[in-house]
Order: C-alpha cells, then sequence, then structure tokens
C-alpha cells in the first residue's frame, strides 16, 4: 500500500507531531498573509499551506492505521488528557481530516481566477485567503479535538471565518450581506446551543474530555441535566449540520458567497459538523440510551426522510443552479442523517460513505458552476442554455457530477446510496429504501433540467460567445470528477475508510 | 483653536489616556498573580484608543494608531502565539510545552514562565488589535443609502 511508503518517507517532526501540526500549520501562515500586501503571493502561500496540511492528514490516515489500537492521542502542552486538552484521532477523524484537507487543497489551487474576478481589489486578498486558511485550521480543529470545550472554540473559528468569506460576495451580489447576517445569527445560535449541551454534561460528569466523559455517562444516564444537556447539543450541531428543518441558512449562504466559498463550504463544513454529531451520538452518548434510540426514531429518521424528499421538491422549483443544488445539499444530509439513525455499523459506515461521496460530487459542481460564472456571469438555468456547445469540457465535468449525484451505476454516488440500502433492508426498513429511490428520482428532474438547458437548448444569445474556464478550474474540477467515476467502480478506499470510521465511532470490532 | 467648546472632555481625556495604558499593562502583568490577564488587558489597551477617538474624533485617532497598524498588531499576536507552539517544538517538546522552551535542570521552571508571559504577550496584541479594529470598523462605516432614498 503506498500509505506505508508515505510513512517511511516522512520526516520525523511530522511522524511526532501530525495531528497537531495539521491545524497549527494553516494557523500560523494565516497571520502571515493576512498582512500581506501582494494577493498573488498570498495566494501561492495558501496554496502550498493546503498541500502541507493535505500531506499531514496523509500522514495522519497512515499512523491510525498501522497503530495497535488505532487511535493517535496528542497532548497539548504534555498535560495530561483528562485535565489537558488531547488532540484524539481515530479511523474517524482520519477519514474526515483526509476529506477536508484534500477538498481544502483542490479548492485553493482552483480559488486563483474566480477570486480574482470576483473579490476585485488585489491588495486585500491576503485578508480573504487568511480567512480560508482560519476557517480551514478551525474545521481540521474541530476535526481532531478529543476535547468538548475546545471543539467548541475551533467550530467558532472555522464559522467566524465562514461569516466574513460568505460576506465578501456583496460585490457580485448585493444580497450576500443579509445572507451573512442570516448565517451568522443561526450559526451563533448552534454554537450556544453546543456550549449550553457541554455546560450541562460538564455540570453532570464534571469533565471535558470527551473519552472522559464517555466512561462517567453510563451512571448518569437518567440524569435529567444529562439528556437536557443531549437535546441542546443535537440541536446545535445540527443547526451547524444543515439538518431539515435548520437548514434556512444555508440556501442564502450558498448562492451568494464568492463562488469559490461555496465549493469549500458545501463539501466541507457541514460535513465537520456532522462528524461532530457522530462522534456525539456513538462515542459520547451510547446509541443504547433509551433516550438516544427514541432520539434516532422519532428525530433523527424523520428529519433525514423529511429533508430528502422536501429539500429535493424545493430543488425541482428552483430557477438559480447553485440554490438547486444548494436545496440539494440538505437533501443529501437527509441521506446521512437516515444512515446514521440506524445506529447500525452499516448505516454509519453508509452516512459517512455519502458523506465523502457527496464532498466530491457538489465540489465538482460548485467548482463548474463556479467557471461558468467566471466566464458568462450568470446562475440561472436560462444562463446555461447551449453551454454544452460553448463550454464542452466545464459542462462534461458537471455532468458527471450531477449523474453522481441522481446516482446512477458506475457512479461514487450509486455505491453510497447502494450502502444506504443495504443497510436499510438489513434492518427491515424497505419503506425508507423506496422514499430513497423517489427522492432519487427527484433527483434526476433538478439535474435533468440544468443539464438539458445545458445540452440540448440553443444558447439564449448565440453571438456572445462563452469561453471555457481556465485551466486552473478545469484540472481541480476533472480531478473531482474522475474521482467522481473512480470511487463508482474501485469504492474499497473510501469504503474501508467509512466503514473503519463506523467501527471506530460506535466503538466495534471490524466488521469487515 | 480660540474656543474649543470640548476642553474640559479634552483635558480630562488626556489626563486618562495614560493611565488606562497604565493600567492596561498593570492588568496584563499582574494576571499571573492576581485577577487580569492579556484578555482583558487588551481590552483595557483598546479603550484608551476608543477614548481617544470620542474626544478627539475618529480622524485624528487614525493617524495617532492607523487602521493598518491595529490590523498587523492582531496578526502579529496571533503569529506569537502559534509561532510559540511551533518553537516548543523545534526545541524538542510537545506543541505549546514550555518546558521544553530551556534545558534546565529537573525542577525549574523558567520555561513554563517565559512561554506563558510571550502567549499572554501574544494575546494582549491580538485582542488589542482586533478590537481597535472593530471599533475602527463600525465608527468609520458611512451610510450607503441616505436617509432620505428609504
Amino acid at each position: 500500500m503506498t500509505l506505508e511508503t508515505v510513512l517511511t518517507t516522512a520526516p520525523a517532526w511530522a511522524i511526532a507531531h501530525a495531528p497537531v501540526m495539521l491545524v497549527a500549520v494553516p494557523m500560523l501562515i494565516a497571520p502571515l498573509v493576512a498582512i500581506l500586501p501582494n494577493g498573488r503571493l498570498a495566494w501561492l502561500i495558501t496554496v502550498a499551506t493546503a498541500a502541507v496540511a493535505f500531506y499531514l492528514a496523509i500522514v495522519t490516515l497512515g499512523l491510525v492505521q498501522s497503530s495497535p489500537t488505532g487511535i493517535l492521542s496528542y497532548e497539548i502542552g504534555r498535560w495530561p488528557p483528562p485535565i489537558g486538552i488531547e488532540f484524539r484521532t481515530d479511523a474517524l477523524n482520519a477519514m474526515i481530516l483526509l476529506l477536508v484537507t484534500g477538498i481544502g487543497f483542490l479548492a485553493s489551487v482552483f480559488s486563483w481566477p474566480t477570486i480574482s474576478s470576483e473579490l476585485g481589489n488585489h491588495n486585500k486578498l491576503g485578508m480573504f485567503f487568511a480567512a480560508f486558511l482560519l476557517c480551514l485550521a478551525g474545521l481540521l480543529g474541530v476535526a481532531s479535538t478529543g476535547d468538548a470545550f475546545n471543539l467548541f472554540v475551533f467550530l467558532e473559528i472555522s464559522s467566524l471565518a465562514t461569516y466574513v468569506m460568505v460576506a465578501m460576495g456583496a460585490k457580485r451580489d448585493r444580497r450576500a450581506l443579509p445572507a451573512a447576517f442570516n448565517y451568522l445569527i443561526m450559526g451563533t445560535l448552534g454554537a450556544s446551543f453546543y456550549i449550553m449541551g457541554i455546560g450541562f454534561l460538564y455540570a453532570a460528569t464534571g469533565t471535558l474530555n470527551m473519552a472522559d466523559i464517555a466512561d462517567r455517562l453510563p451512571a448518569l444516564t437518567d440524569s435529567r441535566a444529562v439528556q437536557v444537556g443531549f437535546a441542546f447539543i443535537i440541536v446545535g450541531l445540527g443547526l451547524k449540520a444543515a439538518m431539515w428543518p435548520l437548514h434556512q441558512w444555508l440556501p442564502n449562504a450558498y448562492s451568494y458567497s464568492p463562488s469559490f466559498v461555496t465549493v469549500f463550504l458545501s463539501a466541507t463544513a457541514t460535513k465537520v459538523a456532522l462528524y461532530a454529531l457522530i462522534r456525539f451520538l456513538f462515542t459520547i452518548f451510547q446509541p443504547d440510551y433509551t433516550f438516544e434510540l427514541a432520539s434516532f426514531h422519532w428525530i433523527l429518521a424523520p428529519l433525514g426522510i423529511a429533508a430528502m424528499l422536501i429539500c429535493s421538491f424545493q430543488a425541482v422549483f428552483q430557477t438559480d443552479v447553485r440554490r438547486t443544488l444548494a436545496y440539494s445539499s440538505v437533501a443529501q444530509v437527509g441521506y446521512m442523517l437516515l444512515g446514521i439513525s440506524l445506529a447500525t455499523a452499516p448505516g454509519v459506515a453508509a452516512g459517512l460513505l455519502h458523506l465523502f461521496n457527496h464532498a466530491l460530487m457538489k465540489g465538482a459542481m460548485f467548482m463548474a458552476i463556479a467557471g461558468i460564472v467566471l466566464t458568462s456571469q450568470g446562475t440561472t438555468i436560462r444562463d446555461f442554455a447551449g453551454l454544452g456547445r460553448t463550454a464542452p469540457w466545464t459542462m462534461t465535468a458537471f455532468a458527471i457530477a450531477g449523474l453522481s449525484l441522481i446516482g446512477v451505476p458506475l457512479t461514487a454516488g450509486f455505491m453510497s446510496k447502494l450502502q444506504l440500502g443495504y443497510a436499510l433492508f438489513a434492518e427491515g426498513w424497505w419503506w425508507a429504501v423506496l422514499l430513497v429511490v423517489f427522492s432519487s428520482f427527484l433527483a434526476v428532474f433538478y439535474v435533468g433540467r440544468i443539464l438539458q438547458a445545458a445540452f440540448f437548448q440553443p444558447p439564449v444569445n448565440p453571438r456572445k460567445t462563452h469561453k471555457e474556464a481556465p485551466l486552473l478550474i478545469l484540472v481541480p474540477l476533472w480531478i473531482l470528477a474522475l474521482a467522481n467515476i473512480y470511487f463508482g467502480i474501485a469504492a474499497d478506499f473510501p469504503l474501508g475508510l467509512a466503514q473503519d470510521g463506523a467501527v471506530a465511532a460506535l466503538g466495534l470490532e471490524a466488521f469487515r | 483653536m480660540k474656543s474649543d467648546h470640548h476642553v474640559i472632555l479634552r483635558v480630562i481625556g488626556k489626563c486618562f489616556i495614560p493611565l488606562i495604558v497604565i493600567y492596561g499593562f498593570y492588568v496584563h502583568f499582574h494576571g499571573e498573580v492576581g485577577a487580569g490577564g492579556a484578555f482583558q488587558a487588551g481590552v483595557v489597551l483598546a479603550v484608551a484608543i476608543i477614548l481617544h477617538s470620542l474626544t478627539f474624533g475618529l480622524a485624528n485617532t487614525m493617524r495617532a494608531v492607523p487602521p493598518a497598524f491595529a490590523r498587523t498588531l492582531a496578526a502579529i499576536g496571533v503569529l506569537i502565539f502559534v509561532g510559540m507552539g511551533f518553537l516548543t517544538v523545534v526545541q524538542g517538546g510537545l506543541f505549546l510545552e514550555y518546558q521544553a522552551l530551556f534545558a534546565e535542570p529537573p525542577g525549574g521552571h523558567d520555561g513554563q514562565h517565559a512561554g506563558i508571559i510571550i502567549v499572554e504577550l501574544g494575546v494582549l496584541f491580538a485582542v488589542a488589535g482586533a478590537m481597535t479594529t472593530i471599533f475602527y470598523a463600525l465608527a468609520g462605516r458611512v451610510a450607503e443609502i441616505r436617509d432620505e432614498d428609504w
């Protein structure tokens, strides 16, 4: 396996400090980039930083897989865990870290053409890239810390940076400002619900370390404080993860932020919140507590199903391509929640696999849209008419990712829906399988509308010649598009990651 | 400036600003043995700047403490904090393990002492810079649409 060669060639500092360097490197570079006067230089440094983070995530994955316990524990400041802050990485974290850094790297490579055209003023771009690096560091911190309060701090770092980046879309569309403000209010509500929940847990258990909380909770399951804390945490993280009906911030934030921000957020931000949700549902709380079982059956499963049906319907009736995809994102979160709500290892693995694949397909689709915005400035479906002829490379990649979103065989989306179907059948939820298939048919409609306009309609204005997106966009776009096909045929790698992650989350022996 | 009707405010302000700055540094350096710390100290320092702009006007304050300087100060603060973490790693310790800063005999705590002071200095810069920047952003904002046009 190539992971071993990565481990043998990795420098000693990377082996010893990979889990914390992953977060610290972007955080160190962010203030440097912020005071740089030159936007292009800031971009180059950002790309290099994202590449280092990606490399460290691969090293971390290798370390986790070769570790006998499957857990890497890093004591910040050499203060031992229950008191000090611990970075605790297992197979679940490693998968999320790999996903976030991988998408972060591709997105940062592709960012230059769209950012420089959508934001203008090259001298202020340093601040923008600093916000991006802080957001990356925050997301990676959420995905690697083993301390419940520390998770809140990193969640806020990433969220604050996100609000700034969303508001930057105001130069292209003024509606970005209310969208960012809305997101700020909703996101802050989510974070404060989360911290209230942590407060209740701290009152009941007297510790903030996740593993320590998990050890002390079984004796306290009848405690009302623990149950209230659980409810607060689910609502708070559900808001961040855009769990239906707490998703109202998402469509506007995705539609009006700069294209690059949409690419990065759609593929990472809600995913990391979902990771935190999985961590709390399965590692800290145990799925056999009665109040948690009830919440799986009466809250998570119905909300997941409602998301995939209602938001798919809403997606069909949108006229703006980015809004269509934003509603579709909420629907996809529904699939993931449905998998998670099974509370079985195959169910969680299916949810995680869909999380991984959804990042690939939405990343590719929003990148393609970014290319279209760059060359033709329009994002309504009418603007897409005839683009299949004038920008074939961009739109073909878009189409591949779109087919993957529908779940056509031989694409990544098919694999994750297949796994979800298996997991649902194993529990006897055949009616839910029918609903998944029905929701996929709705996806055929909303993706089909865009593809029909792009490939089968004549251009609105035939004299206005659209150009292909620049190479800096096409290369990352096609990497993601081809990954959608590759992981649809040879799904061993993401499926293995997802299954290991589910096993690590549930604390089971390997079931592969 | 023959008839300055703000003269009392300005003279009192001039008296208070140095005191506030000194108090800010007191809160900062006293933080390790008593109540206080870098965050509070940073806010107090920023308050001195805000008081200056309230009594002398935003334009004068922006000339004394340019917005670019405030932004850079905040960035340098973060840099000091995270850079300290990297320094301890370079010295062979774990991230932010101040004990590893110097090669000390067992029982020595100079590293802990120096490390926390420097990190707190980073926090002081970051908080003071960020607070001032936020104040400038709010105070320097001009309405884009005139009130009559609503």
